[in-house]
């Protein structure tokens, strides 16, 4: 038995999965949050049932690739007689959502309707008689609302009374059905309008809603980096320094403070409180442990002295130096901050507003408004950026937005790397880096639009109402999100972390950085280590642009190497979604704007920048 | 009462729908939404240029492209 939830977009069926299955999907206010559709159990009378989470659709005649998705959904189940499929309905939107209804109520499976957001019903003045409802429709109507959990535990008593084909009407007829059904049951009071519906329109007219978007980006950006470094600074950074230096230090000595397995854990030495700070490994080392973190070293004139070794978590590239240090105390911190920010903002019901406002300039790059919601996922991470395009109607806009994505939007993993590293210089390295990949976005879309045969539909969505965030299911959001970055991305930073160990000790580096010197030397003027960060860079970004730490770059190689690594191509993760969306052909061809970009920016900037 | 286009309307105003032009697939698409003949709906934002006209049906806001705001009819008083 399969349970499927469909309904209208944004009318909260991810919200009920949760509520059903216990299983955490991402649900936000806005329509086409869901693009996939999400599996889950839940346990009926003794018996494990999978439950559905489909992407939202008005109508069963597809006009995206996500209702596509909804569609070929019902068609499936179809196929075996004990499915059937739980109709969430917007009960605010009673008319409206009734179409999807009797649509659905025509299709050979049964149906129980589920009219969720009964709580905002009262806030805009609509008294829906449900029992009525239930008697025109002949099938079970349950109000519920499926954020604090009320009515779900009806609606699971009822699942067994389901129907299919109960309400017989002419298709021809079916808006004056609508109509007939609306005016029977739904009972609308006049309301005054409430502060949010004000700020629903000041936000979304150009006069004003300009200064106000361009508040909320500003504010967005200064609070994301206010939380990302005070997190590094009085809670990460202090940690590894103090908690967990002195037992690595001492998990080096017991590893006698050198060779393979050493390097490849700890990673390099550093002596303390030499003035030259000098590479442990440059001087020559006997390895003798005296006491506490002294080891003996041999000096380049042959004398023996005692030395005292630290590591440093930068620069070591050692699994459990770097390789922990740069996932948990440089990432991390950001990406909570980001993700919490993000979260808010999409379940606030700004976000499509923000498309409105950003339609006429989004059209330049062939693309319309809405884009910019995947563009927004994909500063948090390219995967779910790259996912979300799927609410864009045309292969032409997916196309373009995703390489627009793919080449000049960084990840926030690869952001708080580039802080990290750029930050030091403030303003004067930042700007470069990301003016730079704003203007590449900007110009490669227009070039894109011109050039790529087909129109840019316009933009058709529907504008949610505002909706103060649920702080639970907010922080949940972030919990999820940051669970997710945390297994997806540590055992690629170790994993580069090992490769890159091995290839420099088996010289493969110093290789390729010979073999690419002519490209990596002479058109982007960095030295031939950088090659290394170009591998791992197809791993993953964040440790990529670590591992130049070390290099000892100038501001200019180091502005150059930031915006090269983000653009020549995507990291593994997210080419295998782009593959998997764009097809393989498509891919090749977006591969091949993203190295001849990289190189040609990146051989202006060496040209440009002093 | 007068028959003018979407575009056309100013903002806050009223109306009511007595046609959608272009395709059958556009008409469908808005009919989802709330915005079909007989309905009335009130023009929230939108340059009477260029740029997406946002309009209220009922309970739903719905932000529409130039080209079909320009397509829907809507008579006013």
């Amino acid at each position: 038995m399969k349970i499927l939830l469909m309904g209208n977009p944004n009318v909260g069926k991810s919200v009920i999965f949760s509520r059903l299955t216990g299983a955490n999907v991402i649900a936000s206010n806005y329509p086409g949050t869901t693009v996939e559709f999400t599996r889950g159990y839940m346990r009926l009378n003794g018996e494990r049932v999978e439950v559905i989470d489909v992407p939202g659709t008005y109508t069963l005649e597809p006009t995206s690739r996500a209702e596509q998705v909804a569609v070929d959904m019902l068609k499936e189940a179809k196929d075996s007689s004990d499915n059937i499929v739980i109709d969430v309905v917007d009960a605010t939107n009673l008319e409206r959502n009734l179409n999807l209804t009797l649509q659905l109520l025509k299709q050979d499976i049964p149906i129980l309707i589920c009219l969720n957001l009964w709580d905002e019903t009262k806030h805009v003045g609509i008294k829906i008689d449900v029992d009525k409802l239930e008697e025109i429709l002949g099938v079970p109507v349950i109000p519920t609302c499926a954020l604090s959990g009320e009515g779900i535990a009806q609606l699971i008593k009822r699942l067994p009374d389901a129907k299919s084909k109960t309400y017989e009407f002419d298709e021809e007829d079916r808006w004056s059905e609508i109509g007939k059904i609306v005016e029977s049951v739904e009972d609308i009071t006049h309301r005054h309008h409430t502060f949010l519906d004000r700020l629903g329109e000041a936000s979304i007219k150009p006069a004003t809603g300009i200064p106000i978007a361009v508040g909320i980006l500003a504010a967005s950006f200064a609070i994301i980096r206010f939380i990302g470094e005070s997190l590094i600074a009085y809670l990460f950074e202090p940690i590894f320094e103090h908690l967990w230096k002195p037992v690595i230090i001492r998990f080096s000595a017991i590893l006698g403070s050198g060779g393979f397995i050493h390097d490849i854990l700890v990673g390099k030495l550093f002596l303390l409180n030499s003035e030259t700070e000098e590479f442990i490994s440059g001087i020559v080392q006997t390895g003798k442990m005296i006491a506490g973190n002294s080891v003996v070293v041999k000096t380049i004139t042959g004398e023996l002295i005692p030395a005292e070794v630290t590591i440093d978590f930068t620069q070591s590239m050692g699994l459990l130096s770097t390789g922990l240090f740069v996932p948990f105390a440089m990432v991390l911190p950001y990406i909570i901050a980001f993700y919490l920010i993000l979260s808010f903002l999409e379940d606030s019901g700004y976000l499509p507003r923000l498309g409105v406002l950003l339609d006429n300039f989004m059209h330049r790059l062939g693309l319309h408004g809405l884009s910019i919601i995947p563009m927004l996922l994909g500063l948090g991470c390219n995967v779910p950026g790259a996912l979300a395009t799927r609410v864009l109607e045309t292969k032409r806009e997916r196309f373009i937005a995703a390489t627009l994505m793919a080449i000049a939007i960084p990840c926030m993993a690869q952001i708080a790397m580039i802080f990290g590293l750029v930050g030091k210089y403030g303003i004067k390295g930042l700007f470069p880096v990301f003016g730079t990949l704003f203007v590449v976005w900007f110009l490669l879309g227009i070039a894109m639009a011109k050039f790529l045969p087909g129109e840019s539909p316009e933009i058709f969505v529907e504008i949610p109402p505002y909706r103060i965030p649920n702080i639970r299911a907010l922080l949940k959001k972030l919990w999820m999100r940051t669970h997710w970055f945390l297994r997806e991305a540590i055992p690629f930073v170790l994993l580069g972390v090992f490769i890159i160990n091995v290839l420099y000790s088996l010289h493969v580096i110093d290789f390729f950085g010979r073999i690419f010197s002519p490209v990596v030397k002479g058109v982007l003027g960095l030295p031939g280590e950088a090659v290394a960060a170009l591998i791992i860079g197809f791993l993953r970004k964040d440790i990529a642009i670590g591992m130049l730490a070390p290099l000892g770059l100038s501001i200019k190689q180091l502005i150059i190497s930031s915006v090269v690594l983000t653009m020549y191509f995507p990291c593994v993760a997210t080419f295998a979604v782009l593959v998997k969306e764009l097809g393989v052909k498509e891919m090749l061809k977006s591969t091949i704007i993203m190295v001849l970009s990289a190189l040609l920016v990146g051989g202006a900037l060496n040209l440009i920048l002093r | 009462m007068v028959i003018i286009n979407l575009s056309s309307m100013r903002n806050g105003q009223t109306g009511k729908v007595t046609g959608v032009g272009g395709g059958f697939g556009l008409r469908r698409r808005l009919e989802a939404l709330g915005i079909r003949v007989g309905v009335n709906i009130t023009k929230v934002s939108g340059a009477t240029r260029r740029g997406p006209v946002v309009v209220r049906a009922g309970n739903t806001t719905v932000a529409v492209g130039h080209g079909m705001a320009r397509r829907i009819r809507v008579e006013v008083v």
